[in-house]
C-alpha cells in the first residue's frame, strides 16, 4: 500500500497526485518533447529537400532523414507521450496510486534504449529502409532490435496502466464507472495491445531473418501483420487526443459530455472497429480478395468512423453547451467567439479537432476507399493525409494539453506567454499547409519517399505538371511555418520546465467563472454545433463523390 | 459524482453500461475482432494464392 | 465532466439529445451508403483492381517477361526493348533495382491482361499522368486486366522506396492507334 506521504492534493482539480505517477508522466512526457524535436528537425530537412529549387540533402541523406523522421515522431514522439497520458489518466484522474512503479521505469527505460539503438542504427547509415522496413530490403540488425525494446517498453507501460485500474477498483479510489477520459484512454490501451502484439509477431522473425536464422520472410505476410502495428498505432493516437479533447474541454471550460452514453459508445465502436482499417495500407496490393478489402478497409461499415464523426460533435457540442451555461447565449456561434481563443490549450485543442476532422479524418476514408485507393496509393496524397491526423491532429492535441500539464504536473508557470499564444496557430497553419500540398501534389501523382522528381538521373526522364512543383515549394514554406511553431513549443516547455516560476497553490484554468448546471437531454441546446457539422457533412459528401468522378475518368481495371 | 440517494439506486445496471465497465472484457474483444477479421482472414487469403503454371 | 466520473450511477439509461440522436443516425446511414459505394462500384464501375495473384519464383517469370519480349520486340530505347503484343493478350512487366521492363506499345481502347511481378525488392508502379498506382511484390505475379483510354507517352515511376537507386527507377508505356 502506498503511504499517505506518496500523494499531495492538487490545489487546483483537487485530485489526489501519487509522486511516483507524476514522476513517470514528467520522464516520459520530457523524452517525448526531445524526440519531437529531433524527429522535426528531420521532416523540416526531408520538406525542404522535396522543395525542387532548395533540394537541401544529398539523396543518402535524404532516405537517412526520412527513416528518422518516421521513427523518431511517430513511434517515439508519440508513443511517449501516450504513455504519460496513459498513465495520467489512471493514477492521477482515479486518485489513485500507479501499479508497480519499478515495472513503469523498467518500461521507461527499455523505450528509451530501444529508440536510441533504433536511431543510432539509422544514423550509421545502413538501415534506411523507411520506417516501415518493408521486406526483403533488410536493415542492421539492431534497427530491428532497438524496435523491438521499444515496444517491449510500451507494452509493459500498458500492462502498468491495467494495473492501476484494478488498483483503482480495489482500493474504490473512485465511486461508479471510469471518468470518460479515462475509458479513452482504456481505449487506446486495448488497442496498443494488439497494435504491440502484431509488431514483436512481425518484428521478432524479421530480427532474426536479418541475423541469418530465419531464411524468408514472406512480403504480403509480412505487410499485413506490420500494418496490424502501424495502422493500429494510429488508432491509439486517434483514441489517445479524443481523450485528450475531452480533457481539456473539461480542465479548461468545465465542460461536461453531452451524453455518457453516446461518447462511450463511440469508442466502443473504436475498440471492436478501428483496427480493421490496417487493411487501409494493402488496398493497392496483390492477392487479397475484394471482400476482405471492403469489409475491413471500411473498419466492418465504417462504424468506426460513426465513432469519430460522434466525438466530432459531442467534444465542440460540449463545449458550446458550457459556454452557454456560462452566458453566452447570442446567436449562433457566441459561444464560439468568446472561448478562450488565447489559451493555447483551448486554441490547439480545437485546432486539432477541427483540423482532424476536415482534413485528416475526410481525407483518410477518401484515400481508404477500395477503388479510389489506386489514384492515390503511395503518392504524397497519403503522407498529405496522415499530417492531417497525426500531426495536426495528435500532436497539436499533446501539445494543447502539455500547456496544462506544465503547471499542473510540473507545477511551473508556463513562460513566454506571448509566444505560447500563437504557438498553435503557427504550428497549426503550417501543419494546414503541409497537408493540403502533399496532398495536391499526390493527386498530381508526385511519389512519396522519393529525393528526385525531376528525373535527372533516371534513363527515361519524366516532367510532372508545373503545378506539382509549386504544390512542393509552397509544401517548404509551410514546413518552415510548422518548424518555428514546433521550435516555439519546445522553447516555451523546456524553459518552463527548467526555469519557469513554481506554482504554489490553485491555479485558474478556467479564466473564472465556474460553469452553472446544465444540460439534461431535454434542455440541451446546441445550434451552432449543429451548423459546424452540417458544413462538415457537407464538405465530407462533396469530396467523397468529386473523387469518385475523378476515378470514373481513369483508365478501366480489372 | 455518483449520487447515493436517488431513486431506481438498486435498479439493475443494464447489460451494456456493465459491458462498457468492463476493461479487461473489453480487451478481449478488442484484440479478438482485429485478431479474427484481419489478420487471420488476410493470412487465409494469402496462403490461398495459387501456384503460377 | 470528462475528468469524473459519470454524474448518475446509471448513465446508459440517461436519454440521448435530439440533435445527438439525429447526428448519429445521419452519420449511421452515411456510413452505409459509402459502404455500399464500394460494393456498387464493383457491379457497375469500370475501375476495379482485380485480386487475381500467383507465386511465383522470380527466375521462371523472368524466362516469361523475355520470351513475350523477343517475340514481339519492334525497337529498342535506352537500352531498354520496346515490345508491342497482340491486343488483348497476357504481358509481363519486370520490376527490378532499378528498371521497369520492358517498354511496351499497347493499342488504343484494346484490354491488356498486364502481369507485374518484382525480381528483388518491392516497388510501386505508378503510371503517370494517368495515375494509376499498384503495388509491386517479389515472388507474386499480379495481374490486372487493363485498357489504355488515350494515346501517347506514359511513364511508370516507381513509387515504393526501392533504396539508393529509386528515384532514377522510371519506365514507360506507349500507347498508339
Ligand atoms: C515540422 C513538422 C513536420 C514537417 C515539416 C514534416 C514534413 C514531412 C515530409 C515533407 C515528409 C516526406 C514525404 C515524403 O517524401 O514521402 C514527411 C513524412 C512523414 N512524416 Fe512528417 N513532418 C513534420 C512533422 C511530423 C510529425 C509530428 C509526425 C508524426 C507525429 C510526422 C510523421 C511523418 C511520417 C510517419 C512520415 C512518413 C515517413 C515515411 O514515408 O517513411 N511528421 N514529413
Ligand atoms: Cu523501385
Ligand atoms: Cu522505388
Amino acid at each position: 500500500m502506498a503511504t499517505v506521504s506518496e500523494f499531495r492534493i492538487c490545489p487546483t482539480t483537487g485530485l489526489k497526485v501519487h509522486s511516483a505517477a507524476e514522476k513517470l508522466i514528467k520522464a516520459n512526457a520530457v523524452v517525448a518533447v526531445v524526440f519531437l524535436a529531433i524527429g522535426g528537425l528531420f521532416g523540416l530537412m526531408v520538406a525542404l529537400t522535396r522543395w525542387q529549387a532548395v533540394h537541401l540533402l544529398p539523396a543518402d541523406w535524404f532516405y537517412l532523414a526520412l527513416t528518422a523522421h518516421g521513427f523518431d515522431v511517430l513511434l517515439a514522439w508519440i508513443i511517449f507521450f501516450e504513455i504519460a497520458v496513459l498513465y495520467f489518466a489512471s493514477a492521477i484522474l482515479l486518485n489513485c496510486r500507479l501499479a508497480a512503479p519499478k515495472v513503469a521505469w523498467a518500461a521507461f527505460w527499455l523505450m528509451l534504449i530501444g529508440a536510441l539503438v533504433a536511431n543510432v542504427a539509422v544514423l550509421q547509415g545502413g538501415s534506411s529502409v523507411m520506417f516501415t522496413s518493408y521486406v526483403p530490403m533488410k536493415a542492421a540488425p539492431h534497427f530491428y532490435l532497438g524496435l523491438i525494446l521499444f515496444a517491449v517498453g510500451a507494452l509493459l507501460g500498458v500492462a502498468v496502466f491495467f494495473g492501476t485500474l484494478v488498483i483503482a477498483k480495489e482500493e474504490k479510489t473512485y465511486e461508479g464507472s471510469l471518468p470518460l477520459v479515462t475509458f479513452g484512454a482504456v481505449t487506446a490501451a486495448i488497442i496498443a495491445v494488439y497494435t504491440i502484439a502484431s509488431g514483436a509477431i512481425i518484428l521478432i522473425p524479421t530480427f532474426l531473418w536479418s541475423i541469418g536464422l530465419v531464411s524468408h520472410i514472406d512480403t504480403l505476410m509480412y505487410k499485413l501483420v506490420w500494418w496490424g502495428m502501424g495502422h493500429s498505432s494510429q488508432q491509439i493516437n486517434v483514441s489517445a487526443h479524443v481523450a485528450v479533447w475531452y480533457a481539456i474541454a473539461a480542465l479548461v471550460l468545465g465542460a461536461k459530455p453531452i451524453s455518457e452514453k453516446v461518447s462511450r459508445l463511440a469508442f466502443l465502436f473504436y475498440i471492436l472497429f478501428l483496427q480493421l482499417a490496417s487493411a487501409h495500407h494493402l488496398l493497392a496490393e496483390p492477392g487479397l480478395s475484394a471482400e476482405w478489402k471492403v469489409f475491413n478497409t471500411s473498419y466492418a461499415m465504417y462504424l468506426a468512423v460513426l465513432g469519430s464523426m460522434i466525438h466530432g460533435m459531442t467534444v465542440p457540442g460540449s463545449i458550446e453547451a458550457a459556454q452557454r451555461a456560462r452566458g453566452f447565449n447570442n446567436g449562433l456561434f457566441q459561444w464560439l467567439r468568446k472561448a478562450p481563443w488565447g489559451n493555447p490549450a483551448f486554441s490547439g485543442m480545437f485546432l486539432s479537432l477541427v483540423m482532424f476532422g476536415f482534413i485528416g479524418g475526410i481525407s483518410g476514408v477518401v484515400l481508404g476507399t477500395e477503388q479510389i485507393n489506386v489514384m492515390m496509393h503511395n503518392t504524397l496524397y497519403v503522407p498529405g493525409h496522415f499530417h492531417g491526423t497525426v500531426v495536426a491532429g495528435t500532436t497539436l492535441a499533446f501539445m494543447a494539453i502539455t500547456y496544462l500539464l506544465v503547471p499542473l504536473i510540473f507545477r511551473r508557470e508556463v513562460m513566454f506567454p506571448k509566444l505560447a499564444k500563437i504557438q498553435p496557430y503557427l504550428f497549426g497553419l503550417g501543419v494546414l499547409g503541409i497537408s493540403v500540398f502533399m496532398m495536391g501534389a499526390g493527386t498530381l501523382g508526385v511519389a512519396r519517399r522519393h529525393w528526385d522528381m525531376n528525373f535527372a538521373d533516371a534513363a527515361l526522364t519524366f516532367d510532372y505538371p508545373p503545378a506539382a512543383f509549386l504544390m512542393m515549394a509552397l509544401n517548404g514554406l509551410s514546413a518552415v511555418m510548422a518548424a518555428t511553431g514546433g521550435l516555439i513549443f519546445i522553447v516555451v516547455v523546456v524553459g518552463s520546465v527548467l526555469f519557469g516560476k513554481k506554482v504554489e497553490g490553485k491555479i485558474d484554468l478556467t479564466g473564472g467563472a465556474a460553469v452553472a448546471k446544465y444540460g439534461s437531454a431535454g434542455t440541451l441546446k446546441i445550434p451552432g454545433t449543429a451548423v459546424l457539422v452540417a458544413v462538415f457533412f457537407t464538405c465530407f459528401v462533396l469530396y467523397y463523390f468529386v473523387n469518385w468522378k475523378y476515378l470514373s475518368e481513369l483508365w478501366p481495371l480489372r | 459524482m455518483a449520487s447515493p440517494n436517488k431513486p431506481g439506486d438498486d435498479e439493475r445496471v443494464p447489460f451494456m453500461q456493465r459491458l462498457l465497465d468492463n476493461p479487461f472484457l473489453l480487451l478481449f474483444l478488442g484484440v479478438a475482432s482485429p485478431a479474427v477479421l484481419y489478420t487471420i482472414w488476410g493470412i487465409m487469403e494469402i496462403i490461398q494464392i495459387p501456384i503460377a503454371k | 465532466m470528462a475528468i469524473q466520473p459519470p454524474e448518475s450511477r446509471l448513465w446508459w439509461k440517461e436519454p440521448v439529445a435530439k440533435v445527438e440522436l439525429i447526428w448519429v443516425i445521419v452519420a449511421f446511414l452515411w456510413g452505409l451508403v459509402m459502404f455500399f459505394m464500394m460494393i456498387y462500384w464493383h457491379a457497375a464501375g469500370k475501375q476495379n483492381i482485380s485480386s487475381e495473384a500467383y507465386r511465383v519464383d522470380p527466375a521462371s517469370y523472368q524466362k516469361k517477361a523475355e520470351e513475350l519480349a523477343e517475340k514481339y520486340k519492334t525497337g529498342e530505347r535506352a537500352g531498354i526493348p520496346i515490345v508491342k503484343p497482340p491486343a488483348g493478350s497476357d504481358i509481363y512487366l519486370i520490376a527490378r533495382l532499378w528498371q521497369w521492363w520492358p517498354i511496351f506499345e499497347l493499342e488504343k481502347g484494346k484490354a491488356y491482361r498486364l502481369h507485374i511481378s518484382s525480381l528483388d525488392w518491392q516497388h510501386g508502379f505508378s503510371l503517370q499522368p494517368v495515375n494509376i498506382n499498384l503495388q509491386v511484390h517479389p515472388g507474386y505475379d499480379f495481374v490486372q486486366t487493363i485498357t489504355p483510354k488515350d494515346k501517347g507517352e506514359y511513364t511508370i515511376v516507381c513509387n515504393e522506396y526501392c533504396g539508393i537507386g529509386h528515384h532514377q527507377m522510371t519506365g514507360k508505356i506507349m500507347v498508339v492507334d
